[in-house]
């Protein structure tokens, strides 16, 4: 119970921010990225776009694993979708001599609305099965997608395992033809991503999805229809993940199908676990986690072991060890993952001196 | 109001209901007992939509809605409560009586992504709503931020009440609304049921073994026994019927 903290209407007591901690974070979390472009390496910018890439799809992911409850294992084929998606679009209407500044107004919607679409269809299973039968039908989705896009009947669209090339996006006149630019676009839709599922779950649609994975037949009682909220959490996972893949393929040189394989998919599941499902920081926290895992395990090896290709062809086996062992280690230990630990955190310093725990 | 027509309905070989046929009328309270295994949750399975009967029509305001899913039937205005509470434990008591609401809410995913406008319109409203008509009401104020996990048992099955009381049912469904509980929760939660029907002028229709309660508070009571309707009318009448009799205390000789 944080004190001090007395709210005289509903509108305030409605708000997401609704105490001065929370306050003082985001606001401090906001500043900092904007600053960061202007002062930080090429490296720290690096690492900042891949915390916020994969931080749009561990979101979005959030909403079908955390918030609705259904377990999907095949959300990199969605990011997949839309990384494709942004980068045939541009191609097709570059061909077609529409002009530049268009391009991404048609292609970020356009991309989100494909990866919602084939979200639904992905979700289908999740009508009639649960738990580990909805993840291996979800699992089988994330092959087909991958499957679809290396095989050699549409490759002359996807250009197969070549991967494809997005041109570089023009924003109101503006090339983002660094990742530095690309960065300021990425953290943009980080925060706005965060926000709208903030406030998908305080209106009804976010609160019937956390009802059919509380107590599905409670919600039906309630007038939930479990096939349309099913679906539609399938779908704006999905379209979040689209985004996430849009993000990269303006942010990478080139993509390429293996960038979106299984591992992929079980990285965004981690990152959730690790960070604490059906909780608005999981997605944060997680992220971090998990990009900055194989950085340190980099700077670790290469300290202890030297840049020999020895030491690097040992750190791929090692990062997975070390994945799997968090992901086992937080179930078994910390559930409710880093979110859990940071609130018992902060509510033992707010009640410090009086109070432990 | 509410006219259940000659149901059936059996699991394979076990005949769960036997052709009951009864009218709750509006406004009305209206008791179903009967002894453990009569039925009677089977029946409260019919009316909104978890079962489908074998034979027979469910008639809701002059419609039938036999073919109905239990979601479509919340938004025709049946609510009901369950015998083992089914709240959403993971939620604060605030946001399960939010969800009662939902049939009334009519945000669509764009207007909640975006919430500014007329999402939060409708969001302050239904709070305002909330706090005034069931929280005030059902005087639940001191815990409406309190997760359900951290509250007993009475306070649980009067926050499943208000839950289905934001629904702002026509017909309320209650399952054993006080079973488990002392003769003061009792009292109280007798007193909520018929504060609830005088205020919101609602149907309720109520199964319960407290016999106290059921003589007291219905105006008409319906008796199943082993899946058969024996017996129904006012509670006077059901407490000297001979088959009503039988059934709970056995037959003599």
């Amino acid at each position: 119970m944080i004190i001090g903290n007395r709210k005289v209407s509903y509108l305030e007591d409605e708000k997401i921010l609704n105490n001065g901690y929370k306050k003082a974070f985001v606001y401090t979390m906001i500043a900092l990225a904007i600053a960061l472009p202007f002062f930080a390496d090429d490296y720290t910018i690096l690492m900042a776009s891949l915390v916020g890439i994969m931080l749009i799809a561990v979101v979005g992911v959030n909403v079908v694993i955390g918030y609705t409850g259904l377990l999907s294992l095949g959300h990199a084929g969605f990011v997949a979708i839309g990384a494709y998606s942004v980068s045939i679009i541009h191609n097709v209407l570059g061909h077609w001599g529409v002009p530049d500044i268009v391009h991404p107004w048609v292609a970020l919607p356009g991309a989100m609305a494909v990866a919602a679409l084939i979200g639904i269809l992905v979700g289908l299973p999740s009508l009639r099965v649960k738990g580990i039968y909805l993840a291996v039908a979800t699992l089988s989705a994330n092959f087909i997608i991958i499957f679809l896009i290396e095989i050699d009947t549409f490759s002359q669209w996807t250009g197969g395992r070549l991967g494809l090339t997005t041109p570089d996006p023009n924003f109101f006149g503006w090339v983002l033809d660094s990742q530095r630019e690309v960065y300021v676009l990425i953290a943009i839709f980080s925060f706005a991503t965060i926000l709208m599922v903030q406030n998908l779950f305080r209106t009804r649609i976010g609160r019937a999805f956390v009802a059919i994975r509380e107590k599905d037949y409670s919600a039906e009682i309630l007038g939930v229809s479990l096939l349309k909220y099913k679906l539609t959490s399938f779908a704006i996972s999905a379209a979040f993940c689209g985004l996430a893949g849009a993000m990269a393929a303006y942010f990478y040189a080139k993509i390429l199908p293996e960038q979106f394989e299984l591992a992929l998919s079980l990285q965004l599941v981690a990152a959730l676990i690790v960070g604490g499902m059906g909780r608005t920081m999981g997605p944060v926290y997680g992220t971090i986690i998990i990009v900055l895992v194989p950085e340190l395990l980099k700077i670790g090896m290469g300290a202890m072991m030297g840049n020999s290709i020895e030491a690097a062809q040992l750190r791929a086996p090692i990062q997975e060890i070390v994945f799997g062992a968090l992901i086992i280690g937080f179930v078994l230990f910390e559930p409710l993952g880093i979110s859990q630990i940071m609130d018992r955190f902060f509510r033992a310093l707010n009640r410090w001196p009086f109070a432990r725990g | 109001m509410l006219s259940v027509a000659d149901v059936h309905l059996s699991f394979g070989g076990l005949k769960a209901l036997q052709g009951v046929s009864f009218d709750a009328a509006a406004g009305e309270i209206t008791g179903i007992i009967g002894p453990n295994g009569a039925g009677k949750t089977s029946l409260f399975n019919v009316i909104s939509g978890f079962y489908k009967p074998n034979h027979g029509r469910i008639l809701f305001q002059e419609k039938d809605v036999s073919h109905l899913k239990p979601d479509a039937r919340a938004h025709a205005g049946m609510s009901r409560t369950f015998q083992n509470i089914a709240l959403f434990r993971g939620m604060t008591v605030l946001d399960n009586i939010k969800l009662g609401c939902h049939t009334h809410l009519r945000a669509n995913v764009w207007s909640s992504l975006m919430y500014f406008g007329s999402a939060q319109k409708e969001e302050l409203q239904a709070r305002k709503e909330i706090e005034e008509e069931v929280i005030d009401f059902l005087e639940i104020d001191h815990i409406r931020k309190a997760p359900i996990t951290a509250l007993s048992y009475g306070l649980q099955k009067r926050v499943e009440l208000a839950r289905a009381l934001a629904m702002r049912p026509k017909l309320l469904m209650l399952d054993e609304p006080v079973a488990g509980m002392n003769r003061e929760e009792t009292a109280d939660m007798a007193r909520f049921i018929l504060d609830a029907q005088a205020r919101f002028g609602t149907t309720i229709l109520l199964v319960e073994h407290d016999m106290h309660l059921v003589m007291d508070i219905c105006a008409k009571v319906v008796v199943l026994n082993f899946g058969r309707q024996i017996a129904d009318g006012s509670p006077k009448d059901i407490a000297h019927n001979q088959n009503v009799i039988d059934a709970y205390l056995g037959q003599a000789g």
